[in-house]
């Protein structure tokens, strides 16, 4: 394998026959082996870990919600059409149509990440692995592929590549991805069927995955977050929901976000291993219980008056938290920076479902709206503690 | 121990080949070096030809903006070779050392009955005067003016770096002497930093005339720049003087006996060092004069003057620097690992993220090699820089003012109160494999020039 890479590799290289091809095939030749690169300057010797090495570990821990999302996308079929499925036959159907969400991403994706890199001459960056691993779990099921197609174009184009890539951009390309989707495809996206496996095409084509069955009588769609926006508790409860049930992740709504295990098993692993900043994670949870909180005091409506904790497990609070807030890039850089933009991603979540009746997912927008700020929190709080410095060396 | 600063932030870099306290031998080099590239920003004049003779101490460099500085030759015997790189750069004076060595004699001086202005003339005369480093940018020391303060580190926590009390065992009188000669220099007096470990065992501890502080914590805490940040920041304006134990010793011998002795005891050490120890030598001296300590069969061998994060790679060719007295001897990584990234456990790697699972061997030591583990990248992970530098700065800020050329904020993000050195650790840990140290150099090389 070394060899016939040695061998073809002269022609990839400066003037060589596929010279023009030089940043693909150093991406696969650097996806297959760690380069044999020595140091040259400053410090001899480096530490073993590298980009790859943490994108990857953010992949390992997104898999619990990735395998939890193909499970529970089956099972939702099967409670919507009441098909009497049993457990592999659920995993089989959600592995179907989850699939295709990856491929698309990643097709996409990487072609637009390739692509780019050889016009700029750089080495491909694997940031597009943990972006390409997210956004099939952050979208509905049913989402049409060509959208998704679209939105994931938008997303690494706009969102990324025209601020140069990977390290310099300013929103969570993942996220912007979702954000491009309801926006621009309002009548696809929203409603209370798309969340649901094969029910738009059961009701545009009348047939789903399995003919002959009809839609169960019982069956709304409505992700739990509609029915807690609406009724509060007693509307989680009157739709048949449960605490442990949006703890567990047995419901309705985007493929990888529902449950709240499987998500806490990848905070796990990013707070280990120090790929994400739990003071993030800690603030966020701090600032939506603190709003929350604060509804419950004042009271009004059903929803005001739910209990804050459980903001935490309703929607994409969880998912949000833990993969999207804490993006390195384009969260908060300094450690005090991170303490005030996870407070106000959790508290601005809170506010928006709360007080905005139109649109009941406030995770999105309050993650893509202090992406926008993070630069202004981490000036305020460098020209504070300079400030502070200054002064104590006056005193001294 | 009342003011001990601790600091909790760092890293002392797991490498294998710690230099045992015994002395293999002493090195009667052949060739010697007096490398300018040993200063930053030196611009060189030479003060020989090839065929000259030399003493130990005879002036072979002058500085061409304050010629009153000099640098001398450590041996005597005749000047060999002028070494030229691009643009007929300098690069090496080199000196085929005489079977026996005699010493330029400056004169053995009491240092209590001499002035500032005698002590200042007899360093710059006898070639010692380079052993100040200043700060800010870490510079030849300036002879015009009065510093704000000297300091010193008593310890060294870089990664395999000699061990002062075994080193300095025989120097404490000479380095006694030097404490009191440079406290003339400065109205700030002579700060010496010793590690908490052994504060009570070290003999530097019984030093007087001098003000000492406390320090506990991992590698960078022996950095003098690190010290300083937290004795006294160096304000714009300001300027302090450092200097080493080693050149204390250089400087001590200056006055007690009157010669310009640099010989030095240096550790060998580093994964490729065999039975890794000391050895006596002396400043330039070759690395050939230490190849017998690579293991058999290692063909790729990269011979490192310092330690490994800040040192040079001089080559088997190469001689040592002016203010080194350690050799690391480490492999050249210049070899593929197929799918080394993903591979879950890679055991015989160490990580200082936890994506690796070396946390769970905390003693073990690694045999580490040159590889790069990666390909640069853009700034990702802005947090794992502030885990290794126990210094109130914010390392992306400055790397960053850095290579934007923005001296502004290169000021404002504390550049005066930094060198490569603070941040290597920063570069060692980077997972964009960003070259830190160089682009810091870099910065400070415009704020010179800026700002002169």
């Amino acid at each position: 394998m070394r060899k016939f890479i040695d061998k073809i590799k002269p022609s990839f290289e400066k003037g060589g026959k596929f010279g023009f091809l030089h940043s693909t095939f150093d991406a696969f030749e650097s996806f297959l082996y760690v380069p044999n690169t020595v140091t040259l300057k400053g410090s001899h010797v480096r530490d073993s870990v590298d980009l790859k090495r943490i994108m990857i570990t953010v992949v390992v821990a997104l898999v619990p919600c990735a395998l939890f999302g193909i499970w529970n996308v089956g099972y939702q079929h099967n409670i919507a059409f009441d098909l009497g499925w049993g457990f592999w036959q659920m995993v089989w159907y959600g592995f179907l149509r989850v699939l295709p969400l990856y491929v698309v991403a990643y097709v996409v994706g990487l072609a637009i990440e390739f692509i780019s890199a050889q016009i700029r001459g750089h080495e491909v960056n694997e940031g597009f692995l943990v972006s390409g691993m997210l956004i099939p779990l952050i979208v509905p099921v049913d989402v049409p592929l060509w959208m998704l197609a679209i939105a994931v174009a938008f997303a690494v184009i706009i969102g990324k590549e025209v601020f140069g890539g990977t390290g310099m951009n300013i929103w969570n390309p993942a996220l912007l991805c979702r954000a491009f989707l309801f926006f621009s495809y309002p009548s696809k996206m929203s409603g209370d069927t798309i969340w649901t496996g094969g029910v738009t095409r059961y009701l545009t084509d009348g047939t789903a995955f399995q003919s002959g069955n009809g839609l169960a009588d019982a069956f709304s769609g409505a992700t739990p977050l509609v029915h807690a926006g609406a009724g509060g508790v007693q509307g989680l409860a009157d739709a048949g929901t449960s605490f442990m049930d949006l703890f567990i992740g047995t419901i309705p709504g985007a493929v990888g976000e529902t449950s709240v295990i499987a998500i806490l098993i990848g905070a796990v692993i990013l707070i280990w291993t120090g790929v994400a900043s739990w003071k993030i994670m800690l603030s966020s949870v701090i600032g939506a219980l603190a709003i929350g909180g604060l509804c419950n005091a004042i009271g009004g409506t059903p929803a005001m008056e739910m209990p804050a904790y459980y903001h935490l497990v309703l929607g994409g609070f969880a998912f949000g938290t833990v993969f999207m807030a804490t993006d390195p890039v384009t969260s908060a850089q300094t450690e005090t920076g991170k303490w005030i933009y996870g407070f106000l991603v959790g508290a601005l979540t809170v506010t928006v479902r709360l007080f905005n009746p139109g649109y009941v997912e406030g995770m999105m927008l309050a993650i893509l709206l202090m992406n926008t700020f993070a630069p202004l929190i981490d000036h305020y709080v460098i020209e504070a503690s300079l400030g502070r410095r200054a002064k104590k060396v006056k005193v001294a | 121990m009342s003011n001990n600063i601790d600091l909790k932030r760092g890293l002392d870099i797991p490498i294998s080949g710690t230099a045992v306290q015994k002395t293999r031998k002493v090195i009667k080099p052949d060739v010697v070096a007096v490398k300018p590239t040993d200063f930053r920003g030196l611009m060189p004049r030479l003060l020989v030809r090839e065929g000259d003779k030399v003493m130990a101490g005879s002036p072979v460099l002058a500085d061409k903006k304050s010629p009153e500085i000099l640098f001398a030759s450590p041996v005597s015997g005749t000047v060999a070779e002028i070494v030229r790189g691009e643009k007929r750069k300098l690069l090496e004076v080199r000196i085929k050392a005489d079977e026996t060595q005699e010493y330029v004699d400056f004169g053995a001086r009491k240092v209590s009955g001499l002035s500032a202005d005698e002590i200042k003339d007899a360093l710059l005369k006898s070639g010692l005067w380079p052993a100040f480093i200043q700060r800010p940018y870490g510079i030849i020391a300036n002879p015009e003016i009065r510093p704000k303060a000297i300091f010193v580190s008593a310890f060294s926590t870089a990664p395999l770096a000699a061990c002062a009390e075994y080193v300095f065992k025989d120097e404490m009188e000479n380095i006694q002497t030097a404490v009191n000669a440079i406290a003339k220099l400065t109205d700030g007096g002579v700060h010496v930093s010793l590690n908490s470990e052994n504060y009570s065992g070290t003999p530097f501890h019984k030093l007087e005339n001098v003000t000492f502080h406390v320090f506990s914590g991992k590698h960078p805490a022996g950095n003098v720049g690190v010290q300083i940040h937290h004795i006294s920041p160096i304000l714009k304006g300001e300027t302090v003087w450092t200097v080493s134990p080693l050149m204390l010793a250089a400087i001590g011998k200056l006055f007690n006996t009157g010669k310009y002795d640099l010989s030095r005891l240096v550790a060998v050490s580093g994964p490729e060092a065999n039975d890794p120890c000391y050895v006596q030598g002396i400043a330039g001296m070759p690395m050939e004069s230490i190849a017998d300590f690579c293991k058999d069969g290692k063909s790729s061998v990269r011979f490192i003057s310092g330690d490994v994060l800040t040192g040079k790679n001089v080559g088997e060719q190469g001689f040592l620097g002016f203010h080194d007295n350690q050799v690391t001897l480490i492999e050249e990584g210049n070899h593929y690992e197929m799918l080394g990234w993903a591979k879950p456990f890679r055991t015989s790697l160490f990580s200082f993220s936890h994506t690796y699972f070396s946390w769970l061997t905390p003693g073990k030591k690694y045999d580490m090699d040159t590889n790069l583990h990666g390909g640069p990248r853009a700034f990702v992970m802005s947090d794992v820089y502030g885990k290794v530098l126990p210094m109130d700065i914010y390392p992306v800020y400055l790397i960053k003012a850095c290579l934007a050329g923005d001296i502004d904020k290169m000021e404002k993000f504390g550049i005066y109160e930094v060198l490569e050195e603070d941040l290597a650790l920063c570069e060692y840990v980077c997972p964009s494999k960003i070259e830190i140290q160089s682009i810091l150099s870099d910065g400070i090389d415009l704020m010179m020039k800026e700002m002169a």
